[in-house]
């Protein structure tokens, strides 16, 4: 029995240790959404481009769709831009872009210069919409859907591993789902 | 060309970390003589050769060589010469030449001072050093190389982040570290005692010197670190329960158990196998630390640039070095020889109180810090501990084993008469009592429990002056007798008797920062006056400064406190323009009794400017008391008997010694 | 709050005129994890984000929310960890408990330490001489000798 207790010092850093060895594969600066299946919180965003119509949750009702925040001043944002403009132009999922935290002036122009793969964008200069879904940075990408609830975020640049891996099965699974 | 005598000689350092190792180890096994002697010289050898690869390294940074990475990475011509040195540390690659640095100065100084080690275990203690020396040296020379070159050399270097260009935190790492890695020698002793399976008494005696100037360095450092972050970092604020910190006040945390528990196996030849645990357990809370900080695995506001591949090879050292460590205790503590009886109530008692109280806080701020980790591993959700759980959890923990160290130093050895102590304790506790409703009445806000805080402190001090008192007969024994024993008194005891007076002080300060701190927030016109307490606090304007490196937006402030004499004071935003970084530089006039500090926010002045004005309360008294302290450990350190190393039979005549 | 570090990052257009409210803006602010900082809380942090989620607390309270009530609707849309004080839940109940159930067994070990002790060795407690008695003793008995 009294020599148990002097193992006790070991065991306790064995199992430590394959914690941190564990911890090693993770990102501490990774945060989880927490909006996952539930329901897209309500907002009611104008339109970047004036005289268009704005976003609001109803939006979502009925289809698919993609949202995706993103800013001028953002770089990984740029990185991730030619990949919206493919699934724009590939498929039907409509791509709703949030400009957050950003001059409307400026988006436009970003725009322009490197085209416009969205549906609709909302403006979000005073990160009301941000607050509600729990943005912390740009880029940020959310799958919503055909009921308006939220499965997917992602933080950080889509690329094409992660659009063939995770986003693309994932919308094709909720098309198989029934209502 | 002294890039790479550099690199060449800290690859000599490690071969002979191989050979000091190798001739340790066989030379104890074996008994011979001429092989122990080897291992001593190879320490020395060692130690000289990391020197000089850290020279070089220190070299190519005075010249500005950008063709080393390292160099490039974190220097630039601009920089004050001062800093391109303490530059040399300032990253990851170079801290950990620092640190192998400061494990061959440790092992070097047992080469040479251990003269009065017996033979095989001074061998077997240099060659765990040793053992770990290689670890880290084979991690520098694999994974983190600081002599890499690159081609074509860069013109100019990307800076330096300018926090780091400060004095305050250009000494911090060099400090600490004698702290952090001077315990790996308590570490040594232990392992080697239990390669020996005999501990007794004078074991105890030659690991504690090594332990208190382990000890006192790593106050100083850990002081020096939370004194910069009040300075600098523009928030007022000196502890933030980072996880950083954490890494570094766990070994103190431990550390100072270990200290007070080794008295234990000197005095009374008990509580060994728990001492040697200790001895572990502090070193393995470095090396754990080591780990957090440079891993990745959390984040922190100044972890080091981080790495997986570098994580997963400073989490092998480890598991070596823990994991073989604990190991070997399980296998060979248990057949240590117990030691001598000691009742509860007594001084072995109350270290072995202190102990209980001390590691529970070492494994709550442990809990604490690696919980978000282990969580998220478990089952993947992410959750933040942060001050608010270390100050709930923590300070009731510490507050006892404060009010413990007042009545532990009267009690006897073996059998201690407590109602004696606090009898002898009662002025001190009518005078804490009387204090403490003071406070608790006159404060204001948050008073009962600033008045607890308070009220701790007084009663210390007193059972530290109570203590000293009785122990040269004060009330009984005429002046002359008295002053005669003062003067009689070692220094070791002193040295007890100042850390204690001065965590008291340190408790007065923490108490008034953390509960009578107060600001203004107001955004100031020129010549408008904003008043805090008894101060008036008038804007002046801004002006531009250059610096070396930066430019400064420089507001101006004429103070008027009370009816002194009015003075001026300045607080500055500062932009690096290398590496595109601003820094908020505090306007600070310290006072015994308050500090006034002062900082400016960025903005256009066409509203006006964005100032901060805080009163900082009895915050010097934080740094005082931990200097204090830090004097005590090194007072202790050169008393007579440690150098003497024997020990010593203790003479009938004077009062017990107290320590 | 023990010990409560209210450095801020607050500028004086966002403070609430009733002390109050601002107080309590304040006191939920430095639970409340600036998640674009290393560690800091949103009353600490220069942040744009910290900013944004101090107006909103302030908007909150103005509002009439309780404390809870905001912390649920942060904790709704970024998660338990913008809390920088972990609720007390199953997923926490070691990390808050720890602390004591250690401090527990820490006296109950040493508790049996003191027991075995004194089974191994018969001798009575009052026996045991302490430093000083034995002096005496020696003392004594070198005199006589």
């Amino acid at each position: 029995m009294r020599q148990l207790l002097f193992l006790l010092p070991l065991s306790t850093f064995i199992l430590l240790a394959a914690y941190f060895g564990l911890g090693l594969t993770k990102d501490p600066g990774l945060i989880p959404s927490a909006l996952i299946d539930k329901p897209a919180p309500t907002f009611d965003l104008p339109s970047l481009m004036p005289g268009e119509k704005g976003i609001n949750e109803h939006d979502f009702k009925g289809k698919i769709s993609i949202v995706n925040v993103f800013a001028s001043w953002c770089v990984p944002c740029l990185a991730e831009h030619p990949i919206w403009m493919q699934i724009h132009n590939n498929t039907s999922i409509p791509i709703y872009g949030i400009v957050w935290k950003d001059k409307r002036e400026t988006a436009m122009r970003w725009l322009e210069k490197h085209g416009n793969p969205y549906t609709r964008i909302g403006y979000d200069p005073l990160n009301v919409f941000g607050i509600e879904w729990g943005v912390y940075g740009a880029p940020e990408t959310y799958i919503v859907d055909k009921t308006g609830r939220i499965r997917f975020k992602h933080v950080g640049p889509i690329f094409p591993k992660l659009w063939q891996s995770q986003i693309f099965p994932l919308v094709e699974k909720i098309r198989a789902e029934k209502q | 060309m002294i890039v790479e005598l550099g690199h060449f000689t800290l690859i000599l350092a490690f071969v002979f970390s191989v050979t000091q190792a190798a001739f340790g180890f066989t030379g104890a096994a074996a008994q011979r003589i001429d092989w122990i002697n080897a291992a001593k010289i190879a320490a020395l050898v060692q130690f000289l050769f990391t020197t000089l690869a850290f020279a070089a390294l220190t070299y190519a940074y005075v010249t500005s060589d950008f063709s080393v990475r390292n160099v490039f990475e974190n220097s630039h011509t601009l920089k004050p010469l001062i800093y391109k040195i303490s530059g040399v540390w300032g990253n990851h690659e170079g801290s950990m030449l620092l640190w192998v640095l400061v494990l061959a100065l440790f092992g070097a100084a047992v080469a040479r001072f251990g003269g009065n080690l017996p033979s095989t275990l001074r061998a077997r203690v240099l060659g765990v050093q040793a053992l770990i020396g290689i670890a880290f040296l084979t991690f520098i020379l694999a994974t983190s190389n600081p002599f890499e070159r690159i081609v074509p050399a860069p013109a100019d270097g990307q800076g330096l982040n300018p926090l780091l260009q400060d004095p305050g935190l250009a000494l911090h790492p060099p400090i600490l570290y004698v702290g952090y890695v001077g315990f790996s020698v308590a570490f040594s002793f232990a392992i080697a005692a239990l390669i020996e399976g005999n501990i007794d008494a004078s074991w105890a005696r030659w690991v504690r010197p090594w332990t208190l100037l382990a000890w006192s360095f790593l106050t100083g450092g850990i002081a020096l670190g939370s004194w910069w972050a009040y300075y600098e970092l523009g928030w007022g604020g000196w502890w933030y329960w980072d996880p950083v910190e954490n890494a570094s006040l766990m070994p103190w945390l431990v550390g100072t158990a270990l200290l007070h528990s080794s008295i234990v196996v000197e005095k009374r030849n008990s509580l060994k196998s728990w001492t040697i645990l200790l001895s572990i357990l502090t070193f393995a809370l470095s090396l754990i630390g080591t780990f957090l900080v440079r891993s990745g695995v959390l984040t922190s506001v100044h972890t080091f640039a981080t790495d997986p591949d570098r994580g997963v090879f400073i989490l092998a050292i480890l598991c070596l070095a823990i994991g073989g460590g604990l190991a070997l205790y399980a296998w060979r503590a248990p057949h240590l020889k117990g030691g001598r009886l000691f009742q509860p109530i007594s001084r072995e008692g109350g270290v072995l109180l202190n102990n209980l109280l001390l590691t529970t806080a070492a494994a709550t701020v442990f809990l604490g810090t690696v919980y978000p980790l282990v969580l998220e591993v478990f089952n993947g959700s992410k959750i933040s501990v942060g001050p608010p759980y270390f100050n709930a959890t923590f300070v009731p923990l510490m507050a006892p084993l404060v009010a413990a160290v007042a009545v532990g130093p009267l009690l006897g050895w073996k059998r201690g008469d407590i109602a004696g102590a606090l009898s002898r304790l009662k002025a001190t506790a009518l005078t804490a009592i009387i204090v403490f409703i003071f406070v608790a009445w006159t404060a204001g806000q948050n008073s009962v429990w600033a008045a607890l805080g308070i009220f701790l402190a007084v009663w210390l001090a007193g059972g530290v002056l109570t203590e000293l008192a009785r122990k040269i007969g004060l009330s009984r024994k005429s002046p002359m007798e008295s002053w005669r024993r003062l003067m009689r008194i070692p220094r070791s005891s002193w040295g007890m008797s100042l850390a204690h007076f001065g965590l008291a002080v340190f408790i007065i300060g923490a108490t008034g920062l953390s509960f009578w701190k107060e600001e203004k927030i107001v955004l100031m016109q020129v010549s408008e006056t904003a008043e805090i307490k008894d101060y008036r606090v008038t804007f002046n304007g801004v002006r531009d400064q250059k610096g070396p490196n930066y430019i400064a937006r420089q507001a101006v402030f004429t103070i008027q406190h009370k009816d002194k004499e009015k003075f001026s004071m300045t607080a500055e935003k500062r932009r690096y323009p290398v590496s595109q970084q601003e820094t908020t530089e505090a306007g600070i006039k310290s006072g015994w009794l308050e500090d006034l500090y002062i900082v400016i926010g960025t903005n256009d002045e066409k509203n006006g400017q964005t100032v901060r004005i805080y009163l900082m309360p009895l915050v010097g008294w934080v740094w005082m008391g931990v200097l204090i302290m830090v004097f005590g450990g090194l007072l202790s350190l050169t008393d007579r008997r440690f150098r003497i190393g024997v020990p010593e039979r203790q003479k009938i005549a004077g009062p017990s010694p107290a320590e | 709050m023990l010990l409560t570090e209210s450095a801020t990052a607050v500028e004086p257009s966002e403070l609430l005129e009733n002390p109050h409210l601002e107080a309590r803006a304040r006191s939920l602010s430095v639970d409340i994890r600036c998640l674009v900082c290393q560690n800091q809380s949103i009353d600490d942090s220069d942040a744009d984000l910290a900013k944004d989620l101090r107006k909103l607390v302030r908007k909150k309270l103005k509002e009439g929310a309780s404390d809870e009530d905001i912390r649920d609707y942060l904790v709704s849309r970024y998660g338990e960890f913008v809390l920088l004080r972990p609720r007390i839940k199953s997923d926490t109940y070691i990390l808050w408990f720890g602390p004591f159930i250690i401090l527990l067994a820490g006296i109950i070990g040493i508790f049996i330490f003191f027991q075995r002790r004194s089974k191994s060795n018969s001798t009575q407690p009052s026996l045991i001489l302490t430093e000083d008695e034995e002096k005496r003793i020696s003392e004594l008995t070198n005199n006589r000798g």
